[in-house]
């Protein structure tokens, strides 16, 4: 099958992100569930994700910003929000939250805050990524996508 | 709510229940549970999720549920969901940590999931629902087993011990669910260990006694003595009522107060033992379908019919005006080994000496039995009061005549028909009968009864022809059918057209019947066959 300048760019984008840790094994698995059904499966769920995800950060900044944090709220959240990602396999991410809820339970507010802004920035840049990456997809046509999908 | 695909073989059509909050995850679980040709309901709060339970109590298969729920605990919605429809229940959770785990388990899931969840982990859940029928399977098998033992032992024993075993309400409600839960097993036909008020206070009692923090199932079970009750229900049941008595430390949650539903039986003599047990099926007698939904699996009762299914226990009491009792037991020639399911039929009568040996008793045991009556358990020596067991023949009648006991004997039959379908059939002595037909019929849980026959005028003769007491108060003291120690007070309200009061009064001249029993006396129809309940 050809691929077009697209459809590799595409695959080599979906390929570095792996590599890099940004993604796991659930992105394949959400590409598996991808059908004629729900063609934009994959699509839907990342921006899903990161609706949740985004409001969820904002509501862990606002509980940070006090002093001092309410580290059990916290934890919820932190909780939540692992949950979250691990929705589309953001892994890089994931294991941020897991730090950050390391300095929570030691009650380490600077720790908090550090691992915090990992994770928010870990997110931004995996949102983006994957921004383009659907970007790249969307330029395909449906065929190419679903062979690809189905890859 | 139908589901066509459940005619495929399973696990095709597996009915899940996913709670999630997490909007995301609840797509992903429904798109993954799809796939595996499952039928997938989605709930985003365990508190809806209860209510959905709670509501269609046959209508899933399997629960699975995040542990971080908002409105409510994952751990208590677990504990939950196991005491009151015990439905396997898989846990979810982001966060594997071993503690966490070990609670899900302790809690009583089947399984404990880490998210990111793969959809093959999805794809195996249906061997926990398959597992747990087995389990149940053979848990019934076992109790069966020991419990046909059991009762030609015990039945001559004490029958006080027993009469409390009879279904009270207690926890009526779990136990229905699992009963449901059974029927939509296909062609398997199982009885569960009903806890019973009764039965539930001799596990209290027994766990008091050996001291809360010592206490163990076999110690329970040792000093519960109930026959046919196994280690493992027991073990199941402190479980159960150990998360129980946390959470009702939390919440102050009220205890199902409900006790004995069954109307107290007059106890009169020797009587006395048997109307308390709660052996006395309520059949309204009018012919109306009456759900039967426990197994007195777990009573070590007086001469019971154990189906694999459903059991339901009818008593009719017969009582003998002199307060002598007789058993008698039949043999019902065609009257299978338990095993076949036939609902036994021991007729005890208490009867007056001149009693005739109520061969309408004995007749009893000519109870046709058909198939559909899975197993039994039949006591073969009745306690001292009376009771008759009735075996259930849905299709079968017997031509055979049964003599007219003596009069003035009650007799209360016990019969706990787990068929499918039972026909209780009033046999009538002198009466040329009609058939007092009581269609037994079970869809799972349920047993219900309805008149064969509509009552005939004759049996208003019939009625006259008691001496004592009016058809229709003799029929009330039938309300022994009413509420036979089933365990389910749903069980059992024959209301129809039939009416009690043909049958006895058939049979025996002035009986005497527990005026107790909030029956809806109504005539019922006699028939020269066999009584059988």
């Amino acid at each position: 099958m050809e691929y077009s300048h697209l459809q590799r760019q595409a695959a080599y984008m979906k390929k570095s992100l792996f590599d890099q840790g940004y993604l796991n094994e659930q992105f394949y698995q959400l590409e598996e569930l991808q059908d004629e059904d729900s063609p934009n499966f994959v699509e839907d769920m990342v921006t899903s994700c990161f609706r949740d995800s985004t409001r969820l950060l904002s509501n862990i900044e606002q509980v940070l910003e006090k002093c001092p944090p309410d580290f059990g709220k916290l934890d919820t959240y932190m909780h939540k929000f692992k949950g979250n990602t691990s929705s589309i396999g953001a892994s890089r991410v994931m294991n941020e939250c897991t730090q950050f809820r390391e300095c929570c339970d030691e009650e380490n507010i600077e720790g908090c805050l550090k691992s915090f802004q990992k994770m928010k920035r870990e997110h931004a840049v995996l949102r983006q990524k994957l921004e383009s990456y659907f970007q790249l997809l969307r330029q395909d046509g449906p065929v190419e996508r679903a062979a690809r999908a189905s890859n | 709510m139908e589901n066509p695909s459940r005619a495929e073989a399973f696990p095709v059509g597996l009915r899940v229940l996913v709670v999630d909050d997490d909007p995301t995850w609840m797509k992903i679980l429904e798109k993954m549970l799809r796939k595996c040709s499952y039928e997938v309901t989605t709930c985003g709060l365990a508190t809806v999720a209860l209510s959905l339970l709670r509501g269609r109590r046959d209508k899933f298969d399997i629960v699975i549920s995040d542990v971080n729920m908002p409105d409510m605990d994952g751990f208590e919605l677990l504990e939950q969901v196991g005491l009151e429809m015990d439905l396997p229940v898989i846990m979810m959770s982001v966060n594997g940590e071993t503690s966490r785990v070990m609670k899900g388990v302790q809690h009583g899931a089947c399984d404990y999931l880490l998210k990111p969840i793969r959809m093959k982990e999805l794809r195996n859940i249906w061997q926990h629902v398959y597992r747990k029928k087995m389990h149940e399977l053979k848990e019934v098998e076992d109790h069966d087993i020991s419990e046909d033992i059991q009762m030609s032992r015990s039945f001559s024993e004490d029958f006080d011990d027993r009469q409390g075993c009879l279904g009270k309400r207690k926890d009526l409600d779990s136990k229905e669910t699992s009963d449901q839960e059974c029927n939509d097993t296909a062609a398997v036909k199982k009885s569960r260990v009903v806890w019973s008020v009764d039965l539930h206070q001799k596990f209290v009692n027994a766990v008091k006694e050996i001291g809360f923090d010592k206490v163990g199932p076999k110690k329970i079970l040792d000093l519960m003595n109930i026959p046919g009750l196994t280690r493992e229900n027991v073990g199941s049941h402190l479980q159960k009522y150990r998360l129980y008595l946390s959470r009702l430390q939390k919440q102050h949650e009220e205890r199902s107060s409900v006790k004995n539903i069954q109307p107290d039986f007059n106890p009169t003599g020797p009587r006395a033992n048997f109307q308390n047990s709660a052996t006395m099926n309520q059949i309204s007698a009018s012919g109306r379908y009456v759900p039967i939904t426990q197994n007195f699996q777990a009573y070590n009762r007086t001469p019971a019919i154990f189906a694999n299914n459903v059991k339901s226990t009818v008593a009719l009491r017969l009582k003998d005006q002199m307060g002598t009792i007789s058993s008698v037991e039949t043999s019902t020639p065609k009257q299978e080994p338990w095993s076949n399911g036939i609902p036994l039929t021991s007729c005890v009568q208490r009867s007056k000496h001149d009693h005739e040996p109520n061969s309408s008793l004995e007749d009893c045991s000519h109870l046709p039995l058909t198939g559909q009556i899975h197993q039994t358990t039949t006591s073969q020596s009745l306690p001292p009061t009376s009771i008759i067991s009735v075996a259930c023949n849905p299709e079968q009648k017997t031509a055979s005549t049964r003599t007219k006991p003596a009069l003035n004997s009650t007799v209360v039959l016990p019969v706990i028909c787990t068929s499918d379908s039972v026909s209780v059939q009033v046999e009538r002595g002198s009466v040329d009968s009609q058939g007092f037909g009581v269609k037994h019929e079970t869809d799972g849980s349920k047993i219900w009864m309805s008149p064969l026959r509509e009552p005939r005028a004759k049996n208003e003769k019939d009625f006259v022809s008691l001496p004592e007491e009016s058809p229709l108060s003799s029929l009330q003291n039938i309300g022994c059918f009413e509420n036979i120690g089933l365990n389910s007070m749903d069980i059992f309200q024959h209301t129809g057209s039939t009416s009690l009061t043909g049958f006895h009064s058939n049979w025996y001249d002035g009986l005497e019947f527990n005026g107790d029993y909030s029956f809806d006396p109504v005539e019922y129809q006699v028939t020269d066959d066999c009584l059988f309940v």
